[in-house]
């Protein structure tokens, strides 16, 4: 590999519902790996395992899921195999998440230096006085104005942007070496979420931190990401850095993906979309899970899994297309 | 800060709601169509008694008139009017049977608040386990067990049967009355005897009251908790790697407790009304036993003393649960909008 070092390693990671209606395949061998100090990015349409993606990770799949097989790797030890006590020191203080929307995610009763204060508490052991004052420094950092005034504030009293900031300061209270991000600008206003994007930005770049970014937006994986994973339907189809899966895409999924982002300069009175929808999980179409959709379907598409192959360096691309010797490209 | 401002509104809007309820059961009480003073005369009693009483007690005036001369006299005087059937002043009567009263329906109301509340939180953490099945059973049969039924089981069982506890009575042993309240009055006569014996004559009209909330208390107590260990600030408290304890403890039952709390002033006066029959069972000598012993009479001076002094303690006690609630929800306190 390059010199440079993994923090996470996700690898071949399975994660199923069982519901009454049957098992939801929700994660289908989902593998990649994030550098440090990498924002890697996570595309894809609503429903394709983003948001299970990272619950996985932090271990906190709710019932009835269950993480079925793989390895999550951070610095090299599998999260997958601590205990549940393991695990809760290493949430929020070696992995944090910043959530999609900061007016359900944060707590209504409480204060809000209260709630970026309690990871030094729990996790640092510092005294709820020193706590208190170290949370309003971070939230200062985050741009908050008047942080002294809106730490002692309830979140009803806070914009939605401002509710994003200390999101934000409560996820890096202990300097995580892993933040993910989960859609964190969706429920924002434009101008509002370029900030937050800024924001981020800035900080991981002070904190170091390597970032896990899920969205749906390739305007914000365009701004964001290095690197980027694009998912379908509980697989990733195609993994590699931001500039070739703007200039280079191959797998079927991500040109249809890229053909649909409007633009001013071709604009036309229809806006492209991807014929079909998202396949339920519960029955997931056999072989590759997008053939029903794609363009390029050929038999062998309903047939096998494609396997993910590597057509450049660091290029990966799970289609049958670029996987045996008779295709095209 | 904002906290007290709420307080005022909140009292001053008591004024307007208790006048209206006032006038309510007043009237209510008024048309039925009795004839109270053959009533209070008796079957044998001569037209002339009959037409005295009426006059006494301003019956063939105008409702209206009426309504002016008894709202007149409550307000200015306190005064409910005098009781046909015991004579006496009606307010003097509930002073005297009102504490037995208090303290049952609070006894009780602890009680079902005590085990309730903790029930349905243990239910909804060990959701689908036997410890959930359990507390869900106990709760459906508090919820849909008939009081006075409950109390003969009881009364049968623990009385008849194993002779455990007294069935009847508020106590036995005489002592100084301060303040009504026996439990209290045996403490403040540094009586020991005394205080158990009243405990023990509480236990089983108590904890048939208290039945039917506790059942309650679970079922919205339980609900309420599973919704809230969904929320995503639930989430959020358990990727911040927060303990268990705090997730549940702090995050979670502090907003699954609004909705039982919300619930428990309404329940006060539900079971201060549900005196009336159980006071009657157990021989308590409470405003119950008196609003149904001047039921049967048509003693509507005593009836309309009795229902103004629940609806009474209904809007306190649910003053004191709004309070509470704004204290623990500040997005309550912002003003009329706001949740």
């Amino acid at each position: 590999m390059e010199a440079k070092e993994d923090l996470l390693v996700v690898d071949r990671l399975k994660t199923q519902f069982f519901t009454y209606g049957g098992v939801v395949e929700a994660l289908d061998e989902v593998s990649f790996e994030i550098e440090k100090g990498e924002i890697f990015g996570l595309v894809g349409e609503s429903g394709c395992g983003k948001s299970v993606t990272a619950t996985s990770i932090l271990g906190l799949v709710s019932k009835p899921g269950r993480v079925i097989s793989g390895r999550i790797l951070l610095d090299g030890e599998d999260l997958l195999r601590k205990s549940e006590r393991e695990m809760n020191s290493i949430r929020g203080s070696r992995i944090a998440m910043i959530f999609q929307d900061p007016t359900s995610s944060l707590n209504p009763l409480f204060r809000i230096g209260y709630q970026v204060a309690e990871p030094y508490i729990h996790h640092q052991r510092r005294a709820k006085r020193k706590a208190l004052s170290d949370a309003t420094g971070i939230l200062a950092k985050t741009g908050l104005p008047d942080a002294d005034e809106k730490a002692r504030n309830y979140p009803h009293e806070l914009s939605g942007g401002m509710r994003q900031r200390a999101m934000i300061a409560m996820s890096l209270t202990c300097e995580p070496d892993l933040l993910i991000a989960d859609e964190p600008t969706t429920n924002l206003d434009v101008t509002i979420g370029r900030q937050i994007l800024d924001l981020v930005k800035d900080l991981q770049r002070e904190f170091g931190a390597s970032v896990l970014w899920i969205t749906h937006d390739m305007a914000v994986v365009a701004q964001m990401c290095d690197r980027v994973g694009v998912m379908y339907a509980g697989s990733i189809v195609e993994k590699t850095d931001v500039r070739t899966l703007f200039r280079n895409a191959k797998h079927p999924y991500t040109e249809r993906l890229l053909r649909a982002i409007p633009s001013a300069a071709t604009s036309s009175d229809r806006l492209e979309e991807i014929p079909g929808s998202v396949p339920r999980l519960i029955h997931p179409p056999t072989g590759c899970r997008f053939h029903p959709r794609c363009d390029y379907a050929a038999p062998v598409c309903s047939e096998t899994k494609p396997l993910e192959r590597e057509v450049d360096p660091g290029h990966w691309v799970a289609c049958h297309r670029f996987s045996g010797p008779k295709d095209g490209t | 800060m904002k906290l007290g401002n709420y307080i005022l509104r909140r009292a001053a809007m008591l004024v307007p709601v208790l006048l209206g309820v006032l006038v309510l059961i007043f009237v209510i009480a008024y048309v039925i169509p009795a004839d109270p003073a053959r009533a209070w005369a008796g079957q044998r009693a001569r037209e002339e008694q009959v037409q005295a009483l009426e006059e006494r007690y301003h019956l063939n005036d105008p409702i209206h008139v009426q309504v002016y001369t008894y709202l007149k006299n409550v307000i200015l005087h306190f005064d409910l009017g005098v009781s046909p059937t015991t004579g006496r002043p009606v307010r003097d009567d509930l002073k005297a049977f009102f504490p037995a009263t208090f303290e049952l329906a609070l006894c009780a109301f602890v009680l079902a608040i005590a085990l309730g509340i903790p029930l349905g939180v243990v239910s909804a953490l060990r959701r689908n386990r036997p410890a959930d099945h359990f507390s869900r059973i106990v709760a459906l049969t508090g919820v849909s067990t008939p009081l006075f039924w409950l109390a003969l089981i009881l009364q049968f069982v623990f009385y008849f049967k194993l002779g455990w506890l007294p069935a009847m009575g508020r106590s036995t042993i005489d002592i100084t009355r301060y303040t009504g309240f026996v439990l209290v009055d045996s403490v403040l006569n540094w009586n020991w005897t005394a205080f158990g014996d009243a405990a023990i004559h509480m236990i089983l009209p108590a904890a048939t009251l208290a039945f039917y909330s506790m059942g309650y208390l679970v079922r919205i107590t339980r609900g309420s908790m599973l919704e809230v260990l969904e929320a995503e600030y639930v989430v959020t408290a358990k990727a911040k790697g927060l303990p268990r304890r705090v997730v549940i403890y702090r995050h979670a039952l502090k907003n699954a407790i609004i909705p039982p709390l919300t619930v428990l002033g309404v329940e006060f006066g539900w079971l201060l009304g549900g005196t009336v029959l159980l006071e009657t069972i157990f021989a308590w000598p409470g405003m119950g036993r008196y609003a149904a012993g001047s039921i049967v009479m048509v003693d509507l001076p005593a009836v309309v003393g009795y229902t103004l002094i629940v609806a009474l303690v209904m809007l306190l006690s649910n003053l004191v649960v709004d309070i509470l609630y704004s204290v623990i929800d500040p997005r309550i306190r912002v003003g009329g909008k706001g949740r």
